[in-house]
């Protein structure tokens, strides 16, 4: 097998990186709308097809657990007669290995898987391939995800954020479970990528193969789905709580639901506040318009 | 002067040489008047001080008129005063009238400002004109706010000090060094045919000769207005710097016998000479200046003397062993000069021996010990050695910054998530984590056992999802645009879009000084803030109008947008409806609440 380096790269090739959910607390109960094996199935073909588009193309898939994540999968490595075994056996060992992690509570509810991890770890690799030369495909980022937003991912999953944001790096996102993820729109809207929250499940594969297959360079000539509306809202840094309106220190942006003394994270003194509203600073809730 | 008017008795001249017309004069800030003591004479004024460009007065001397002439376009009033007092009040009087006059004619802001008067350099409005002329926002906001009377110049430029500042700073606040030529030595210029020699005598040279010369700055002082005129006082300085030049000392002793300032130019400068006598004796007098290397005249060939010169080579391994008689007599002297240190009467060889060198230790370790002068010693030579202009900038005394490891943040931020997760409820767990995760696997297995399905998707399904994708495409796309990223503004027609942003900006503006005036407690702040209201209540229909201007089918977008505006002003209102109705219930009848 030809290096993949010496091949002449158009713009159309992609390096595509994969965030399977694989919370199984999610999976399991009631919320998920389809099997995990019926899911695993659908994206399995997927990348299938990613690979077939176009013989440069790359794909790399990184499973977010709920204590751990791991590179499950890479096509630029390996076999490529055997792709779907290796990533199912590594899948396997992985979701073992989460299962040590895990302190035996009973959780109440879904609980939030370690997005702001694999994201991290995301990034991680494409710097890397960026490091590799000047030939590289262009990278982009496809988190499918279910589980709901952890409030307190909230500062790791807006620094990868901006991280993406900066190296230009679009962060896809198709949202399996109930509720929308503001965490993920607002990924979406701040590094150009594409939120889509599917209606079918069973069409799943459709719905992959027709909004997120496109490599960057042909997607300005498509018309993806938009979302009608980008939740905004921050959440403070003391109690990880979701807010509207809170205290912001003057020094380091830090975000307060509170008045407090001194700032936890630059430990700038703030002063007294006026008992006038022009005294504090008041941050108020943005919606996209 | 806090007098409001001036009235005094003077004499009307038309010019110089008329006898003039005796009356009274009073003057008051706007304008000054004359009226006459013959009633009929028609020599009446009454004159605007806005006309009046200038003042210029007599100088004063025992039998000389003391006038006083006001200067204008056309012409001017002269007016003589019985003593030189009543003048120069008047004098003062009429420079005040003609400054305010001159102010109040050239002033754009009409509201009464009870602040004192802002005493603005040239250089501050020139910066502020410029920074107005480079940023057209801002220019537009300017004309809006301070020329339309709503805000006051000092208002509008309190809240963009930095903006002033930054430009101010680049102005390079270095000094020009001196030139290390010798200016004041060039030699004059002559024509060869007279016996003319021409000097040319520059401000520079002139710093430089005050600086070198202290004589000939002495005497400038000393001559210069009172025994003679400055033309005089450097045509004698040239001279002699002439005769110097022939170095014809005969010459420049016979002149200076006879030209007794002339001489002060061709002797010696005495006050050179004193200051460096009082810099001699401004050293330290227990510093022995004679101490140095030759006093350590064992290892040094030749004692120290500098022309002895060695006679004989001995090979190197017999150096250690020369000595000579010179050595032992310097070392006599030495300890002879010293003194005896200790009282060796009574007492035996040892004990001799070991006071001598315990007294020897007791002075090193005074020396070791006196720490102070040490350190003094050292302060003292970096001071002196300090050479300004290359030591680094001191860093202004600020408090550091520090910022927690953030390393902490994120691990305390995994306990709050599980903590998070186990104190939430939302959904009741069907299953614990150990059977989750085995379902999980349990679903994994059977992929592999099964393979993938077949087919992946059926066709009608993918049919359905095909259409509702493209039905949620197409509705959106002419409410949001093509793409993600384009905003609502970009689709709006140009106009719309700079009135919009126009109005967001100054709404902006308006609303961060009436949010900054409250709680207030003078009357300037009340009528500022019902200044504000007004314009702000002015900028409200535009908004709506705006919104009902656009196309039906970007209707609700533009309202979207505008929705945040008009809820700000609303807020605003509300407070300022609140605080009147408080003000009114506290005040009782008062109908304007003044702290």
């Amino acid at each position: 097998m030809t290096p993949v380096s010496s091949k002449q790269y158009t713009d159309d090739v992609s390096l595509l990186m994969v965030l399977i959910d694989t919370n199984p607390l999610f999976w399991s109960s009631t919320a998920a709308p389809l099997s995990f094996s019926n899911f695993l199935s659908q994206v399995i073909s997927f990348l299938n097809s990613i690979l077939l588009l176009n013989q440069p193309n790359q794909v790399m898939v990184i499973a977010t657990g709920l204590n751990s994540c791991a590179y499950i999968y890479d096509s630029s490595s390996g076999p490529t007669n055997h792709r779907v075994e290796t990533l199912l056996q590594k899948l396997e060992e992985f979701v073992l290995k989460d299962e040590e992690l895990s302190n035996n509570d009973s959780f109440d509810g879904i609980g939030s898987s370690l997005l702001s991890g694999s994201l991290s770890m995301a990034l991680c690799y494409i710097q890397r391939v960026f490091r590799s030369g000047s030939l590289h495909p262009q990278p982009r980022i496809l988190c499918m995800h279910g589980s709901q937003d952890g409030p307190g991912q909230y500062v790791a999953i807006m620094n990868s954020i901006f991280s993406a944001q900066r190296s230009m790096v679009p962060i896809d996102s198709c949202v399996i479970g109930s509720h929308h993820s503001a965490f993920l729109q607002q990924a979406s809207y701040i590094t150009g990528g594409v939120y889509l929250k599917p209606q079918q499940l069973d069409g799943l594969f459709q719905y992959l193969t027709t909004v997120f297959a496109t490599d960057l360079h042909s997607r300005s000539f498509l018309q993806l789905p938009k979302p009608v509306g980008v939740d905004f809202r921050a959440s403070c840094f003391c109690h990880k709580n979701t807010i509207d309106m809170g205290y912001i220190c003057s020094v380091c942006l830090s975000i307060f639901c509170k008045h407090h003394k001194k700032c936890s994270t630059c430990g700038s003194v703030f002063g007294q506040p006026q008992t006038s509203i022009s005294a504090s600073n008041q941050k108020r809730k943005g919606t996209e318009y | 002067m806090t007098d409001a008017q001036v009235v005094k008795r003077a004499k009307y001249k038309s010019s110089v040489k008329d006898p003039g017309v005796r009356g009274i004069l009073k003057m008051t800030r706007e304008r000054f008047v004359f009226m006459p003591n013959n009633p009929s004479s028609s020599m009446k004024l009454n004159v605007e001080f806005r006309l009046i460009k200038g003042h210029k007065s007599s100088k004063e001397g025992a039998n000389r008129p003391a006038l006083l002439n006001l200067t204008q376009e056309q012409g001017n009033y002269i007016f003589e005063f019985e003593n030189f007092s009543d003048r120069e009040i008047c004098r003062d009087f009429v420079a005040k009238a003609i400054t305010l006059s001159g102010e109040g004619g050239g002033a754009t802001s009409v509201k009464a400002n009870p602040l004192k008067d802002e005493q603005l350099s040239s250089a501050e409005m020139e910066r502020r004109i410029k920074l107005l002329q480079s940023d057209s926002e801002l220019q537009q906001l300017h004309k809006q706010f301070v020329i339309g009377g709503v805000l006051s110049e000092t208002e509008f430029w309190a809240t963009r000090k930095k903006l002033l500042k930054v430009n101010a700073s680049r102005k390079a606040k270095q000094r020009v060094g001196l030139k290390s030529e010798m200016i004041f030595n060039v030699k004059p210029s002559s024509d060869g045919q007279s016996n003319r020699v021409t000097f040319n005598l520059t401000p520079e040279m002139i710093h430089q000769i005050f600086a070198e010369k202290p004589a000939v700055r002495q005497a400038y002082l000393s001559f210069v207005p009172n025994k003679m005129s400055e033309k005089d006082f450097w045509t004698k300085y040239w001279r002699a710097q002439y005769l110097h030049s022939t170095k014809n000392i005969v010459a420049a002793a016979a002149e200076a016998a006879e030209d007794e300032e002339l001489a002060v130019f061709l002797k010696q400068d005495a006050i050179l000479a004193s200051e460096t006598r009082q810099k001699i004796r401004k050293v330290d007098p227990t510093l022995d200046m004679e101490a140095d290397e030759g006093d350590d005249y064992t290892h040094i060939p030749g004692h120290g003397l500098a022309n002895e010169d060695i006679k004989d080579e001995l090979e190197a391994q017999y150096e250690p062993y020369k000595r000579s008689f010179l050595q032992d007599i310097n070392r006599h002297a030495a300890v002879v000069l010293e003194g005896r240190t200790i009282d060796a009467e009574t007492r035996d060889t040892r004990s001799v021996a070991e006071a001598l060198v315990s007294s020897k230790r007791v002075e090193l370790a005074k020396e070791a010990s006196d720490v102070n002068t040490h350190q003094e010693r050292l302060d003292r030579v970096t001071r002196m050695a300090e050479i300004e202009d290359l030591q680094a900038p001191r860093d202004p005394p600020v408090a550091t910054l520090c910022i927690k490891d953030p390393r902490d943040y994120f691990d305390s931020q995994q306990v709050n998530a599980l903590n998070q997760i186990s104190g939430s409820r939302q959904m009741k767990p069907r299953l614990t984590t150990s059977e989750a995760y085995r379902s999980l696997r349990a679903y994994i297995s059977e992929i592999r056992t099964a393979g993938l399905s077949d087919p992946i998707v059926r066709p009608e399904v993918a049919f359905r999802v095909f259409n509702s994708l493209t039905q949620n495409i197409s509705s959106s796309k002419y409410q949001l645009g093509k793409n993600p990223n384009e905003s609502i503004l970009d689709t709006l027609p140009s106009v719309t879009k700079d009135e919009l942003l126009l109005h967001w900006t100054s709404i902006q503006e308006l609303l961060k000084h009436f949010w900054s005036s409250y709680p207030f407690t003078t009357s300037y702040l009340y009528t500022k803030v019902s200044r504000l209201k007004d314009a702000m209540s002015q900028i409200y229909p535009k908004l709506q109008e705006i919104k009902e201007s656009v196309q039906s089918d970007s209707r609700h977008q533009v309202s979207l947008l505008v929705q945040p505006m008009l809820q700000a002003l609303d807020a605003a209102f509300a407070h300022y409806e609140l605080d009147q109705q408080k003000r009114s219930a506290k005040s009782g009848e008062k109908p304007n609440g003044y702290a």
